[in-house]
């Protein structure tokens, strides 16, 4: 979205706090990251010891033409090696999945809990429903962060400094141009990140809004063909998409010169060893065993820092999606726990009453301003008004689902921000406007707000809900799989379904919220009577957006532009 | 023989579709193969260099050595910048070339060839499984390619200095090339469907948190969501777990056998120097030549599971693409009458497998210069009706006439220009307000646009913007309300010069005063001449319309006849 699309020039800094942060944050990412750690050594030992004896079997066979028999036994440790490397490398593939597996499951598990218990309906609010979409995206991006790219870090730390050291050994000279090129390497790599960051990215957001433009016209196709224009759009795609290829092109040219540059440094690298080390061999001043070593050795040293370079985009998308979890983790609680609960007051017995409440939406005008509002006990209030004039966000503050700007909530002379907010909510039934039907069978959705209801009273509730029809129509009854990956239902029987949970609740005070939007009259008209009968001797909040609310109600409250006001029955 | 071949998977027939860019692929992997045989040359001729170095020979005897070592250092980085460069290339130009055909494809399928719930999703999972498909010659056809052709050389080369190091190599590189690719893919494979299950469970839990946590949190359900989550999560760990060992086991084994070859290849040729056959000069360099040829080798774990995704992918498109058109075009339409009204003549419909007849023999006439408004509870069949007047169906008995002529004898696309349907939750594109307005008659100027968006009742808040109509409208139409998404999309048929517009559930997202206001605006256009036919569950001012009809049981019929002014 828009605010995405600015971006501070300390990015980067900003994405080395955030890997710092990913790996102190938790045990289980340290871990990861010492076991990635120990079994890079490990190969670094092994890349060593297996360059040094395949030297010593060359160099003995050809310059002091030992036979095969006195160098089995150095052929036979070069079979262990390999056979280790092979090892080394089983372990250090395993370790990385299973490692980030690890991780992303703390994470998400971190994620779940801030979610359910810090911010829960956090889609209430558009701009954090599409945050929390994007984190829940992220986690898969950031598993490849931790299966691929830390660990090529790890090796990239560790095998150039311990093939140098080994290197050094033998021959200084080699050990110069080794010391001079790999961080000369790792410098560019650097610099390229610096530079092309900002550029990468801006290239990432016109790729995914080319990406978009065709997810865009793919989507709006049956539009565009009830307006005789899907052909002429068709066109679209090939122009765009060349105008695109032409400028990435262009753009890429230069950016590809960077790694061009860091290639030809790794290959000199190499050249210039074999060279320096070819002239000292004619010179005599050299062993061949010293010189096959570090010849075998120098490309040992450039291949991480080469591949870490080819995860580039690995570690990109991996913080951009971890920086996304952590906005989303490090929001504040909805609603602030007080320190010292007192006790949920009961609705049934006395009135709810808000004073003075105010309520603005982060970064938006202010939705509710001094709104006062009294539910006395046994009350059906219905409360009515144009669509955005702030109703739902009153249930929302009803539900201490958000905490008021101003003004406070009141119930039997408790401030409910004395109150633990889950005490308080389990006082209420609610019905929200998009009811969401969990992935479970029927019945279990039915029992959301009452899990111990009876089969008898689950009856009842699908009577009056008017779900008889629908029951009967499904193959296992009550017993079907229904929401995501179950069957699907429609926004009309989503509502009953609503509907029937809160008949099934026990909570004294109850909160509709357009219990019959999207529906047609007749069905409307079905529901009034469940309506009712929900609000049967209950305390009753019911919210629509129509003249006239579709349930007997005791009273009825306007909310609009200019506040709250009764409306004198006509 | 190889297009035969090609033609019998789904990912084969999506590289056969962009054949014409067979150039662009064909340098690119020679662009690749280069890559990999410079850093071969490298490093064989520098283990040449330092071996002859070690005789003590002139210098100057060196130089052929020095040289070349330089050379194909130099040039390795140049090719791959090189190949780098063309392979980008080659992947925007498949990319694009596969979305404009793929398009092509699903234009006649939409919308009712693809009908459904899940239609979005559909269509969601159908993008991103075209973008996937601009690897398939990148990262799925050319690894393999490159593989034998540097295989063949380093081969050859190998055999050339000694037939017996040739054969270990080619043995060593056949393994590798084979062995490894096809365990890491076997693990894969096992893996992605045991985890798809899990994953799926998982995402789903994370989903119901994330947007039903406030049906939860009210229910005090929150320990029993974060206890199924955490449940969930265990076992897919559990799956990961083995999946990593198996995937290790792969990957372990190409390392074995990457390095084994040059410490094999060495041991093999250690005989041939003491027998003569080889000289001690060339040991190091057959090693280094071992080494080296594995480069081209390691990406083929990768591509393996690479083909296997594209391929999944190319089926699922093909799934779409290959679905039955509904309506076809006769080869000569007849030309659009001039005039006239629409009717339906004993028209039945029923979908594939649905709940019986949607439409039974029905009789309906739209006259020009008529406003009719069509109610009826939802799942009636009313929006069918409407995608049966501008032809995205044809009914299955009866027929439907435009002046006289079968829609079934039109053009479709002519058809649509005469009578426009403003369908139900219209689409906006991400692009300005005047953009989507325009799409009603591209050739319209800003002048006719803001006119249109007037008549839709939309000047003030027009006026309002900064941008004006030059304000955008964010992704399908994020930053708009639902009320002014209708009014755009109400303005967009306004600007047509359809001579009947059909309005499918114009007033859905308003309230009720903002409801009839818009109805108002809708049936002004009668005026034009234009017919009018607003379908709508909730009527909010039946005495605006000329007729009311209800359709019920597969007919309409009347419930309210003649509005204020009497029929026009």
């Amino acid at each position: 979205m828009a605010q995405a699309q600015t971006r501070a020039p300390g990015a980067s800094r900003q994405a080395r706090e955030t890997q710092r942060r990913l790996v102190r944050s938790s045990r289980v990412a340290r871990n990861h990251l010492i076991v990635t750690v120990g079994l890079g050594f490990i190969q670094a030992v092994l890349v060593i010891a297996q360059a040094t004896l395949l030297a010593r079997v060359i160099a003995g066979v050809f310059m002091d033409g030992e036979s095969f028999a006195e160098v089995a036994p150095l052929l036979a440790w070069l079979a262990v090696i390999s056979a280790g490397r092979g090892l080394a490398s089983a372990g250090f593939e395993s370790a990385g999945r299973f490692g980030a597996a690890r991780v992303m499951s703390e994470l998400r598990q971190r994620l779940s809990r801030h979610l359910l218990l810090n911010r829960p309906g956090a889609l209430q609010d558009q701009q954090s429903g599409d945050l929390v979409s994007s984190a829940i995206d992220g986690v898969a991006a950031l598993e490849n962060y931790f299966a691929r790219y830390l660990p090529q870090a790890v090796l990239a730390g560790i095998v150039p400094i311990a093939v140098l050291a080994w290197v050094v050994r033998y021959n200084w000279e080699s050990a110069i141009i080794l010391a001079v090129t790999a961080p000369l390497i790792i410098l560019f790599m650097v610099l390229i990140g610096l530079l092309t960051e900002q550029r990468t990215r801006k290239r990432w957001e016109r790729m995914s809004r080319l990406s978009s433009h065709f997810l865009d016209l793919v989507g709006g196709l049956a539009t565009l063909r009830a307006n005789s224009q899907a052909y002429s759009q068709a066109g679209s795609i090939e122009a765009v998409g060349e105008e695109y290829r032409r400028e990435t092109m262009g753009a890429l040219r230069i950016g590809f010169l960077s790694s061009l540059v860091l290639e030809l440094l790794a290959m000199i690298g190499v050249a210039m060893v074999a060279t320096a080390i070819g002239i000292q061999l004619a010179d005599g001043h050299l062993e061949l065993v010293a010189g096959l070593t570090v010849l075998l050795l120098a490309p040992e040293l450039y291949l991480p820092l080469r591949q870490l370079g080819a995860q580039f985009h690995a570690s990109a998308d991996g913080m951009a999606a971890a920086e996304r979890i952590f906005e989303v983790i490090d929001q504040p609680a909805a609603v602030t726990a007080p320190a010292e609960p007192v006790p949920a007051p009961d609705p049934a017995r006395w009135s709810v009453a808000m004073e003075g409440i105010s309520y603005a939406w982060p970064g938006r005008e202010r939705v509710l301003e001094s709104v006062d509002l009294e539910l006395a006990p046994g009350e059906k209030v219905a409360l009515v008004g144009p669509s955005g004039g702030g109703k739902s966000t009153l249930a929302s503050l009803l539900l201490r689902l958000a905490e008021p700007a101003a003004g406070r909530i009141v119930c039997g002379g408790v401030d409910l921000a004395a109150v633990e907010p889950r005490d308080w909510r389990s006082r209420i039934a609610w019905v929200p406007q998009r009811p969401t039907i969990f992935a479970a069978t029927l019945a279990d959705n039915l029992r959301l707000f009452n899990p111990r209801a009876s089969d008898q009273r689950l009856a009842e509730a699908i009577g009056v809900a008017v779900l008889g029809d629908l029951v009967a129509g499904l193959p296992d009854g009550l017993e079907t799989m229904v929401g995501e990956g179950g069957r699907r239902l429609s926004a009309g029987q989503a509502q009953r379904i609503a509907l029937a949970r809160a008949l099934l609740s026990e909570a004294p005070l109850l909160i509709l919220d357009e219990p019959t939007a999207h529906l047609d009259h007749q069905t409307e008209s079905e529901l009034s009577e469940a309506i009712n009968e929900a609000a049967r001797d209950r305390t009753a909040l019911i919210i629509s957006h129509r003249e006239e609310p579709i349930a007997r109600a005791d009273r009825t409250l306007v909310l609009d532009g200019h506040g709250l006001s009764e409306r004198v029955a006509a | 023989m190889i297009t035969a071949r090609l033609q019998r998977t789904p990912l084969g027939r999506a590289a056969l579709a962009t054949r014409n860019r067979w150039r662009f692929f064909a340098l690119s992997v020679l662009l690749a193969t280069g890559t990999v045989l410079a850093a071969v040359g490298l490093l064989t001729a520098s283990g040449y260099l330092i071996s002859r170095a070690a005789q003590r020979p002139e210098i100057l005897s060196l130089t052929v050595a020095i040289v070349s070592v330089r050379f194909f250092g130099i040039s390795r980085a140049l090719l791959r910048y090189g190949e780098r460069l063309s392979s980008h290339d080659l992947a925007f130009r498949t990319l694009t070339d596969l979305r404009g055909r793929f398009f092509d494809r699903l234009i006649p399928l939409v919308p009712a060839g693809i009908d459904g719930s899940r239609r979005a999703d559909l269509m969601s999972r159908f993008v991103g499984d075209v973008d996937r498909l601009q690897d398939v010659y990148l990262r799925a056809l050319s690894p393999p390619l490159v593989a034998i052709f540097c295989s063949v050389f380093c081969v050859a080369l190998a055999s050339v200095i000694l037939p017996m190091a040739g054969l270990v190599l080619a043995v060593m590189l056949l393994l590798g090339g084979i062995a490894a690719p096809a365990l890491t893919r076997w693990a894969a494979r096992h893996a992605g469907r045991r985890q798809a299950r899990a994953r799926g469970h998982l995402a789903g839990d994370l989903h119901e948190i994330a947007f039903g946590g406030a049906e939860i949190a009210v229910a005090g359900r929150e320990e029993d969501w974060l206890r199924r989550a955490t449940d969930d999560d265990a076992e897919l760990l559990s799956l990961q777990l083995r999946d990593a060992m198996s995937g290790g086991l792969a990957e372990g084994l190409g390392t074995l056998l990457a390095v084994g070859a040059a410490v094999a290849v060495t041991a093999a040729a250690i005989p041939a120097v003491h027998s003569g056959e080889l000289n001690g000069v060339m040991l190091a360099a057959l090693a280094l030549l071992a080494m080296a040829s594995f480069e081209a080798i390691t990406p083929l774990s990768q591509a393996a599971a690479v083909i296997d995704a594209t391929d999944a992918a190319a089926g699922r498109i093909e799934e779409v693409t290959e679905r039955p058109v509904p309506v076809i075009d006769l080869d000569h339409p007849r030309p659009i009458p001039a005039g006239g009204p629409i009717r339906l003549e004993k028209v039945g419909f029923a979908y594939p497998g649905g709940d019986g007849l949607l439409l039974d023999r029905a009789e309906l006439e739209l006259a020009p210069g008529e406003a009719v408004a069509l109610t009826g509870p939802s799942g009636i069949g009313k929006s069918t009706l409407a995608e049966l007047l501008v032809r995205f169906r044809d009914p299955d008995e009866g027929r439907i006439t435009f002046g006289g002529t079968d829609l079934r004898d039109l053009d479709q696309e002519e058809l649509r220009e005469a009578v426009r349907l403003a369908p139900q939750d219209a689409y906006l594109f991400n692009t300005t307000i005047a953009e989507n307005v325009k799409l009603g008659r591209p050739e319209a100027d800003r002048e006719r646009i803001t006119e249109a968006l007037a008549e839709a009742g939309l000047e003030d808040w027009i006026n309002s913007l900064p941008d004006g109509i030059d304000a955008t409208v964010g992704e399908d139409g994020a930053k708009v309300s639902g009320g002014q998404r209708q009014r755009i999309a109400a303005a967009r048929a306004f600007l047509s010069r359809a001579r009947f517009l059909i309005f499918d559930e114009p007033t859905a997202h308003l309230d009720p005063v903002g409801a009839a206001a818009l109805e108002r605006r809708l049936v002004d256009r009668r005026n034009q001449g234009c017919g009018i036919l607003v379908i709508t569950h909730t009527l909010a001012d039946p005495d605006a319309f000329d007729r009311v009809l209800e359709l019920r049981d597969g007919t309409f019929r009347e419930i309210r006849d003649g509005g204020p002014g009497g029929r026009r």
